[in-house]
């Protein structure tokens, strides 16, 4: 309804659209409850002020500006949401626009097939803030996902989210000043190559988290540049990536089946790449989590990156202490740091499983384990635990799409 | 005994709506109750389910009122529920589901305040129901309507409508967007509280009403046994809301009153705390927080089946909440309430922050203190 036509304790629009904004509005939210398969819903250009969510309930649709610097979607007045594009449906591309300023996640699919992001941008404008929403893009319990051309800034929680999610490729996108950049996680099958990460928290996150509808496994990290992710952690106390310390590359946690290669890692300042198990999370506890969950990193392979830098600022007492006692005031963590936390009841002859190993080719790098388990009291740089290869993980294929 | 009941007096000249009550009379027959197969008619009185006949909103033949044992809150709205079923047709009873109600169903629920005592811009903010009523309709010398939400049982499933009251309160006008309403609660202690009532877009009605993520299909949330099972004040006497349903042919299968669940009455203080809780929880986060609902993707669950430990939220961390964990690292901390995420959730209005994400613009103070107290008397504790 039009500002101009509310009345005292009758019909009113929320804070700030005006008229003109509220027929937009009007408008876009009946073409999104008109969709159907073959629809495609036109964001012309223009920088257009929302208040409520759009959410999308058909098959079959696109969703289209005329590129993201042209079509802006602002939900800075957002009154009922939290989101501010939401999907439930298969067979759906969205490209070429903005979303801006959301109360909670920008981008959300829950539960689609054969989901296509492209040339699609999700910034708070406000830079870096606690009280900014959790994702940008976020399609979760989804299957058959392309990400690419994408970028997030500013997530209070992940940039580019995909979570419990089944074959992804998240490619040539743009993560920064997020608090993760780009995090896949409980996903099987994922392909995350070509991005740049930078100004982060941490560049790449492969997490498993408990209590979900599935484990993750089988992520190839490859040919990314993942450069320094030292921006101080701003997510709330208790968010899944509050734990992460800033200054963190590429961090595998809880996750199997992760191969890393190929990548720029660069100037990450509490380490390159960052090996962990939930226990390093501070939220395990055995009433709350799925006693069937495992907690541990198993089958990591790390070769041919191109480390440089970092190391030299990591974040948290016990690491800052850590790398003094260790490396001395000036000197840097190794580019690998691994919290040393094993699955001790499945050792053989003291060493995990030749499948379960964490195994890394990488020239001359080296590893930091950390003996977290015994609060960094014996800490080692010996490299021959990791020297061994893993079988290479298949591309992710994903069907033909338009 | 059969309610008389008055037809609505609307007849249209020129493509306007004319109300002749204020004339002093209806000289038309009264219409039944009009169900359409398809489309979305431009009025709720097109529906003739309930409509403005003089100074009241009125029930049709044939649509019976119908509580909830602990309803959804919405803002402090009172609702007024009506089920209305074709002739000759009838809902099965199931113990845990929405019953399976016939095509040509039509379920209405009409939001409305209790006029406040000092201007006409505010509303009252209470639980006393006493004073809305005129018969089995609404007194609307005292009430203000605000919308009615229909959910329609058509061929090819539920349909969801929403209605938005006009400000001569004469009829309501689909809103299929939905619409934004500037209220002023006036509470008893004379203590005031602006927000923006949002009515929900179509879209946003599936938000709640799509229970199951694989079936994306639309149904009721109250119409289950555990939610009916009290009883109604009926024009024609109080009686339970089941039996009444089956004594007019709507429902068959009911089985014997001790075999038919029944939530707690969240207001009743004589119920077990934990079960006051758990009715609450249930009807106001369990639509969506369901091993099938569109929450499945968080791990945490509220409908009453959920048993009582980390599905509950007992010290599991959450996962995707952003901000909305207010520092805190677990959902619920046995004991712990000032530790827990889910009281502050429920007891923020920002979106991003607030639990349920829809449906309120304001902090329902008394069930927040429920959920305080049920956390705080639970007992163990997570070990960190």
């Amino acid at each position: 309804m039009a500002a101009g036509c509310s009345h005292p304790g009758g019909p009113a629009t929320g804070k700030g659209l005006s008229a003109e904004e509220a027929a937009f509005q009007k408008h876009l939210q009946e073409e999104f409850l008109d969709a159907k398969p073959g629809t495609v819903i036109e964001i012309p250009a223009g920088h257009h002020a929302l208040d409520r969510v759009l959410t999308l309930r058909a098959n079959g649709v696109t969703i289209r500006g005329e590129g993201t610097e042209q079509s802006v979607l602002s939900f800075k007045n957002e009154i009922s949401g939290p989101e501010g594009i939401l999907v439930y449906g298969n067979d759906f591309v969205i490209e070429n626009l903005s979303i801006e300023d959301t109360k909670g996640d920008g981008l959300k699919i829950n539960d689609g097939e054969n989901i296509t992001i492209r040339g699609v941008r999700v910034a708070w404008t406000g830079g870096p803030k606690t009280t900014n929403g959790a994702y940008g893009i976020y399609p979760v319990k989804s299957r058959n996902i392309l990400i690419e051309n994408s970028s997030s800034w500013g997530a209070a929680d992940a940039g580019i989210y995909v979570g419990q999610s089944v074959n992804v490729i998240v490619r040539n996108c743009h993560a920064e000043q997020n608090v993760a950049g780009i995090e896949i996680e409980n996903t099987i099958n994922a392909d995350v190559h070509d991005n740049l990460a930078t100004g982060n928290t941490g560049g790449i996150l492969v997490f498993n988290m408990p209590n979900l509808s599935q484990p993750g496994h089988s992520t190839r990290v490859f040919h990314n540049k993942v450069l320094k992710n030292n921006l101080a952690n701003f997510a709330a106390r208790g968010a899944a990536v509050a734990s992460v310390p800033a200054g963190a590359g590429v961090v595998v946690n809880s996750n199997s089946k992760v191969e890393i290669f190929d990548n720029d890692i660069a100037d990450n300042q509490t380490a390159n790449l960052i090996i962990s198990a939930y226990f390093s999370t501070n939220y395990y506890n055995k009433p709350g989590i799925d006693p069937n969950y495992d907690p541990y990193p198993r089958a990591i392979y790390v070769y041919d990156n191109r480390f440089s830098g970092g190391g030299d600022a990591p974040d948290g007492l016990d690491l800052k202490t850590l790398k003094l006692a260790m490396f001395g005031l000036n000197g840097h963590f190794p580019d690998i740091l691994w919290d040393g936390y094993r699955d001790e009841k499945n050792l053989i002859n003291g060493v995990p499983p030749a499948d379960e190993r964490i195994c890394i080719r990488n020239g001359s790098v080296s590893v930091l384990n950390a003996d977290g388990p015994h609060k960094y009291k014996s800490p080692s740089t010996d490299m021959a635990a990791y020297q061994c290869e893993l079988p290479k993980l298949s591309p992710v294929e994903l069907p033909a799409r338009g | 005994m059969k309610r008389a009941f008055r037809a609505p007096c609307l007849v249209r000249a020129a493509g306007a709506l004319v109300l002749l009550a204020a004339l002093g009379g209806c000289a038309r027959a009264p219409q039944p109750v009009h169900y359409f197969a398809e489309g979305r008619p431009a009025h709720l009185s097109d529906w003739q389910v309930v409509f403005r006949d003089r100074g009241r909103l009125a029930l049709n033949a044939r649509v019976v009122p119908y509580d909830l044992t602990t309803p959804l809150f919405s803002d402090y709205a009172h609702k007024l529920r009506t089920l209305y079923l074709p002739p000759g047709s009838s809902a099965r009873y199931d113990a845990t589901q929405t019953f399976d109600f016939p095509v040509g169903t039509i379920i209405t629920k009409t939001f409305y305040y209790p006029r406040g005592s000092d201007a006409a811009t505010s509303v009252s903010r209470t639980y006393d129901q006493s004073r809305d009523f005129a018969g089995e309709g609404l007194d609307l010398s005292r009430v203000r309507l605000i919308e009615t939400r229909l959910l329609v049982r058509r061929a090819h499933g539920w349909e969801a409508l929403p209605y938005v009251w006009n400000a001569q309160q004469t009829d309501a006008e689909l809103a299929r967007t939905g619409d934004e309403v500037a209220l002023e609660l006036l509470a008893d202690d004379g203590s005031r509280e602006a927000f923006t009532y949002v009515v929900p877009n179509e879209n946003q009605c599936a938000g709640c009403h799509v229970t199951d993520l694989k079936t994306k299909a639309i149904a009721p949330i109250g119409p289950k046994a555990r939610h009916l099972n009290r009883d109604y004040a009926y024009a024609a006497g109080t009686q339970n809301q089941l039996e009444h349903l089956a004594k007019l042919g709507y429902l068959t299968g009911l089985p014997a009153p001790a075999e038919v669940p029944r939530n707690a009455n969240w207001r009743d203080s004589a119920a077990p705390l934990e079960a006051r809780a758990r009715a609450y929880l249930d009807v106001n986060c369990g639509h969506c927080h369901n091993p099938k609902g569109p929450a499945d993707t968080t791990g945490l669950t509220f409908d009453v089946a959920t048993p009582v430990d980390r599905h509950l939220g007992l010290c599991k961390p959450p996962v995707a909440a952003g901000r909305g964990t207010g520092d805190h690292l677990f959902d619920i901390v046995p004991g712990h309430p000032d530790d827990s995420i889910l009281p502050f959730r429920l007891a923020s209005r920002e979106p991003g922050v607030m639990m349920p994400e829809q449906g309120r613009a304001t902090v329902h103070r008394e069930g927040l203190e429920l959920i305080r107290e049920w956390i705080a008397a639970l007992p163990g504790e997570c070990g960190v």
